[in-house]
């Protein structure tokens, strides 16, 4: 099967997943609340997160075209909302009518919002397929990172003993290693490329959220209610699944997202050093490097990625201090 | 105490023996010497010349097991060499890389010393600016701007930098270094510039977090009520009752300092460990790349010691055993 009918997948297995915890969390008080009150405070920076999210959606779903219908590649939704032969000869300012260097003669005068880059490409459009590949780095290495840590913390919390020091080794093994490097390393020995990129991150990731698991269930497990469950003859499945995890998911949500711009950020550090995804942000930023000393300047391609990579970072950021602010039982008892 | 220290550095040298371990994985098993060396020679290298490239470069020896001498391989090659910091030659050019990570290590100071100093002097000040007018408009505000400042990525501080104050207002040379201290000053200038603005907005949220918690503290009331100036407070009280969870972040750095900046030292052409890693990366210099990350990773063990015995002296309280 061709990549983009996995991928297709792929999003249409996210749409249900997402669907599916949407509908527990309306049944469940803790969350509904916290959700309510994230949307009472920080209700333009969620909006923002969620039209990133739309682009990337519409980006990631893509088909080819029919026989005799022009290009025989897959095209996704985002860019079949701009017309099909959407390219330039070379640099164009915004809304310009002619090339930026001769003058030419655009084949759609004043069409370009924020002008074309080198190759003629719409800035706009790939600003905005940018955030596919940053939501990509962030949601899909924490979507491999979470579970695996979960999984590895919450056993070596609970059940102790040698699986708990292999835990422990590996944990410190990996956090010994500066984190912009062990990226590097891991990519330089898996190859590059999107789903490495993605493999390393989570392997750096990982290291976090596992050290949080582990400590929390450490405490956890001593905890009355843990105890009398244990007592009453629960299983330790169980008592896992139902005492453990459930108590540990404030925890991982304010992990996830706090970490996810630093995740971002990171893969615009790699771009530069060519390790990074194509089509990322950070390759626009570094590609527009050379353009600032041209004469007269082509600032839009710096501005527009810039721009984009800002936006979804601050409101990010914004969200996930409110998410800590509602989550954490700390903040909560000084609210209180 | 000694006791203590003692059992950390067993740890220390359990964790080292895991880094190593990691790495050997990462680069003999996962990139296999073939790898590394049709990197090295180019994809249509006859395998003769592969082979010599091997060769040359201690790649052709069996990877884990030798059933002749079981001594002979690259695993026990590869421990020996770094437990014994006699790392060999570069994959790409075939200098010795101690020497030349060493030759790195003094470009790398001089840039990171200034930032580390000022970024923590202006840092504190900052916040403790910010923490003294908490719950106002200028608390507001600073939280607002170290936000802002924190969501900009480091790509963007540098071409811009290094577009406005060196290119349109030619105040500082765009990139390169020099030995003798009055022109280093003048290129030193823009990358640490950089480096504060792009640390700025997290250490100033951090401090900020650290001093409004200390002074909301039964002991500040009771300064408060026997009639201690605000400034007295801050400085005296709350400052130094807040060095523990700073001192966290603090000694970390230092050994790291030794390790330079990947990004700003490549950007701003500083001789230093980082644009050597960076060299390394660009030139698919597996060697290189074992060895520096191999000695970050010892940079992070003497620090979190450090940040231990550093509790300590901070606060009479904390006992390590």
């Amino acid at each position: 099967m061709p990549l983009h009918v996995w991928v297709n997948a792929g999003v249409a297995l996210l749409v249900l997943g997402v669907t599916v915890a949407a509908w527990r969390i309306r049944h469940n008080t803790l969350w509904r609340e916290a959700g309510r009150e994230l949307w009472r405070r920080r209700p333009l920076a969620l909006t923002f997160v969620a039209l990133y999210s739309a682009f990337a959606l519409c980006d990631s779903i893509s088909w080819i075209d029919a026989e005799g219908m022009g290009v025989r590649e897959p095209r996704s939704l985002l860019v079949r909302a701009f017309p099909a032969d959407f390219q330039e000869a070379s640099y164009s300012a915004p809304l310009a009518d002619v090339e930026f260097y001769g003058a030419q003669p655009l084949k759609h005068p004043g069409a370009h919002w924020l002008g074309t880059d080198i190759l003629g490409r719409d800035v706009l459009l790939q600003a905005l397929r940018g955030a596919r590949v940053a939501l990509l780095v962030g949601g899909l290495t924490s979507l491999i990172a979470i579970p695996l840590a979960l999984l590895f913390g919450v056993a070596a919390g609970y059940r102790g003993g040698w699986l708990d020091d292999v835990v422990v080794f590996l944990i410190t093994v990996l956090f010994a290693m500066p984190g912009l490097l062990l990226l590097i390393a891991l990519i330089m020995a898996l190859g590059r490329g999107p789903v490495q990129v993605c493999i390393a991150l989570g392997v750096t990731g990982w290291v976090s959220f596992a050290r949080l698991a582990r400590g929390e269930t450490l405490k956890l497990r001593e905890l009355d209610y843990v105890q009398a469950a244990r007592a009453l003859g629960v299983s330790e499945l169980r008592i896992v699944v139902r005492h453990v995890v459930p108590n540990l998911m404030h925890l991982v949500v304010i992990t996830f997202v706090l970490t996810f711009s630093g995740l971002v950020l990171s893969e615009a550090v790699l771009s530069w050093l060519g390790l990074g995804i194509d089509g990322s942000w950070g390759q626009m930023i570094d590609r527009a490097r050379d353009e600032l000393s041209r004469d007269p300047i082509i600032w839009w391609n710096l501005t527009a990625a810039s721009a984009a990579l800002f936006g979804l970072i601050l409101a990010v950021n914004l969200v996930g201090d409110a998410v800590r602010d509602i989550l954490d039982p700390r903040t909560l008892r000084e609210r209180a | 105490m000694l006791a203590y220290l003692v059992r950390r550095l067993a740890w220390a040298v359990v964790t080292v023996l895991g880094v190593l371990l990691f790495l050997f994985v990462l680069f003999f098993m996962l990139a296999t010497p073939d790898d590394i060396a049709r990197k090295a020679v180019g994809e249509k290298a006859p395998q003769a010349v592969l082979d010599q490239w091997k060769a040359n470069h201690g790649y052709d020896k069996p990877r884990v097991w030798n059933p002749e001498s079981p001594g002979d391989t690259m695993l026990v090659e590869h421990f020996r060499r770094m437990l014994t910091f006699d790392f060999g030659n570069s994959d790409a050019d075939d200098t010795p890389i101690g020497a030349r990570l060493w030759s790195g290590a003094g470009p790398s100071l001089a840039f990171t010393v200034p930032l580390f100093v000022s970024g923590l002097v202006l840092g504190i000040s900052l916040s403790l600016f910010i923490a003294f007018f908490r719950e106002t408009y200028i608390d507001r505000a600073g939280t607002v701007i170290a936000v802002l400042a924190m969501s900009v990525s480091t790509l963007l501080y540098i071409v811009g930098v290094q577009f406005v104050l060196g290119k349109l207002l030619r105040w500082f040379p765009i990139s390169g270094f020099d030995s003798s201290p009055e022109v280093m000053i003048r290129f030193l200038a823009l990358p640490v510039i950089v480096g504060l603005m792009s640390g700025i907005g997290g250490d100033l949220r951090f401090y900020r977090t650290v001093f409004v918690e200390e002074s909301s503290r039964d002991y500040v009331r009771t300064a408060r009520a026997k009639g201690c100036s605000e400034g007295r407070i801050m400085g005296r009280h709350v400052l130094r009752n807040s060095l523990i969870p700073i001192l966290t972040g603090v000694v970390m750095q230092i050994p790291f300092l030794f390790a330079g900046s990947l990004l700003l030292e490549s950007f701003f052409g500083i001789p230093g460990l980082g644009s050597i890693t960076v060299d390394a990366i660009n030139a698919n210099d597996f060697a290189t790349l074992r060895v520096v990350v191999y000695i970050d990773s010892l940079l992070f063990i003497v620090g979190m010691i450090a940040t231990d015995v550093s509790y300590t002296l901070a606060d009479p309280r904390v006992r390590l055993g």
